[in-house]
């Protein structure tokens, strides 16, 4: 579904990608973790193209998006959604226009099916209701929800989440996972988190994925990395402060 | 001497990277102009906040500098005994040439920096990557109106502002230096002709455009959290002011040199 092959990215001198081989088959569901300013989110950036890599590959459905014309990849943007760690609503519009955004820029459906759609979205992440809201005028937490309830109010077939379980309660955050597992199991929506949070990895993942130093380190199942016995991946799952994993992030 | 060679060099490139994005994004501006559908309601809503953001402010100035280019010239006129041509005057340099160039700087002032506000905060809080994962283009969404909005609404303040600065040199030529209403009236309309009217408002429509792209220019590439907005909204005034005085100084040299 979707192969990112040797993908090099840096930033002025700071190398952030280093080379990431990762494939996603369809209907999987996989945790990237990884340390702060590893370049998570630079990752889930190149798989959307917003960010181009200097090199490498990236192909979804067996086609290189960088290679797509416009219109193909707008397109393909249709099909899939990527919530970001900040949320990004757009803060000129209510919730509901946020939600609604590509339905009511793209989509043939009235007004009225359209509000059904986003209030449906909205009550998947508990925030029936709140449609008329500035996003000005909403927590932390319900930014990130709402940006949540965007991705799925386009009914994607691929949903990158950027850190959906963090500034978060507890009790949420678990009704979040539960929410990406239903969307698994139910409508085999390809999933991509990225988190830091282990417990809900363990409980959402098919596969997870190590993001270390630009590279993929380690990879497998839930049960494979809680047994690892790579030291950095060990040291991560583990939170100790001791271990191979020196260097302060820049 | 050769940091300074090179300090040189450095800003040089980056004025011809400047010109170079400018020219792209209005380029990119007019072709996503063309591509349907194109949204009413969006370009009017900028062409609304434009007006009533910069209404207030360019009648007050434009009134001012009518009163105080009546009074200056006045002070001239008098000395030569030729108080008829105050409204001459006066009505030439309004239209011709303080109208366009007032508004232009005080709606890039105005609206100019908020627009790069508003698009810097967008762009630092990834709402602009946002537009791009809905299948939408920043240009065609954020831009286009702006663009139009701007090109469309500086001809029209500037009309209204060389009214209202008429007005102010009719107010004081009447009431304080006792020239005769029917007078300065028919002075003004005698002294003004279509092509001075065209010539002011051919540049507005230059000045809106470099208001638009240079406010978008720099909001769009704006870095660097709430400190970058503040800065990149500096820029975008001081930018905007240097360029439409520069495109001023040219408009006023082929106006001159070439259809006099
Ligand atoms: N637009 C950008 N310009 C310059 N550097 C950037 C940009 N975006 C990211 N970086 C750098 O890339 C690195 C990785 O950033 P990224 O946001 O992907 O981290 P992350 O793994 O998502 O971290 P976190 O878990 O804290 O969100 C950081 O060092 C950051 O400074
Ligand atoms: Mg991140």
């Amino acid at each position: 579904m979707i192969e990112i092959k040797n993908i090099y990215k840096n930033f002025n001198s700071n190398k952030v990608l280093n080379g990431v081989n990762l494939t996603i088959t369809k209907g999987e569901t996989k945790v990237i973790i990884g340390r702060s300013g590893c370049g998570k989110s630079v990752l889930l950036k190149h798989i959307m193209g917003i960010l181009r890599p200097e090199s490498g590959i990236i192909k979804v459905e067996g086609k290189d998006i960088e290679r797509m014309p416009s219109k193909e990849l707008n397109a393909l943007r249709m099909r899939m959604a990527l919530v970001f760690q900040g949320g990004a609503l757009f803060d000129s519009l209510t919730v509901g226009e946020n939600v609604g955004f590509a339905l009511y820029e793209y989509s043939k459906l009235s007004h009225k099916e359209i509000e059904e759609r986003v209030e449906e979205a909205l009550c998947n992440v508990e925030l029936c209701g709140i449609h008329k809201l500035m996003p000005s005028e909403l927590s932390g937490g319900m930014k990130k929800r709402v940006a949540i309830a965007r991705a799925l109010c386009m009914q994607p077939e691929v949903i990158l989440y950027d850190e959906p379980t963090t500034g978060v309660d507890p009790i949420t955050a678990g009704s979040i996972n539960e929410l990406i597992r239903g969307l698994h199991d139910k409508f085999k929506v390809t999933s991509i988190v990225v988190t830091h949070d282990m417990k809900s990895a363990y409980r959402i993942a098919d596969k997870i994925a190590m993001l270390y130093q630009g590279k993929i380190i380690a990879e497998g199942t839930s049960q494979e990395i809680q047994e690892t016995d790579h030291p950095v991946v060990y040291q991560f799952i583990n939170g100790l402060a001791q271990g191979p994993i020196t260097e302060t992030i820049i | 001497m050769v940091t300074l060679i090179r300090g040189i060099g450095s800003r040089v490139v980056y004025y011809i990277d400047y010109v170079g994005a400018i020219g792209k994004l209005f380029f990119n501006s007019l072709y996503w102009t063309f591509v349907p559908p194109l949204k009413r309601e969006r370009i009017l809503v900028q062409a609304r906040n434009i007006g009533l953001e910069s209404l207030p402010i360019v009648s007050l100035v434009a009134f001012f500098i009518g009163v105080i280019l009546a009074l200056q010239t006045a002070y001239q006129m008098q000395k030569l005994s030729s108080e008829i041509y105050i409204a001459n005057i006066v009505a030439l340099s309004i239209v011709r040439e303080l109208g366009p160039v007032i508004t232009s700087l005080i709606v890039a002032g105005r609206c100019g920096a908020a627009v790069t506000a508003e698009l810097g905060t967008m762009k630092v809080t990834e709402q602009i990557d946002a537009l791009e994962t809905l299948a939408t283009n920043p240009v065609k969404y954020l831009v286009v109106p702006r663009f139009l909005a701007f090109t469309f609404m500086l001809p029209v303040l500037t009309i209204y502002a060389n009214l209202i600065g008429i007005l102010g040199g009719y107010l004081i030529c009447v009431y304080r230096l006792g020239i005769r209403s029917s007078m300065y009236v028919q002075l003004t309309f005698d002294a003004l002709s279509i092509k001075d009217l065209a010539t002011g408002l051919i540049k507005t429509l230059v000045f809106g455009m470099i208001i638009a792209m240079v406010g978008c220019l720099e909001g769009m590439r704006t870095e660097g959290g709430a400190e970058g907005v503040g800065k990149a909204t500096t820029l975008s005034v001081v930018t905007s002011f240097i360029l439409i005085l520069a495109a001023d100084c040219v408009f006023t040299a082929i106006f001159y040199f070439i259809f006099p």
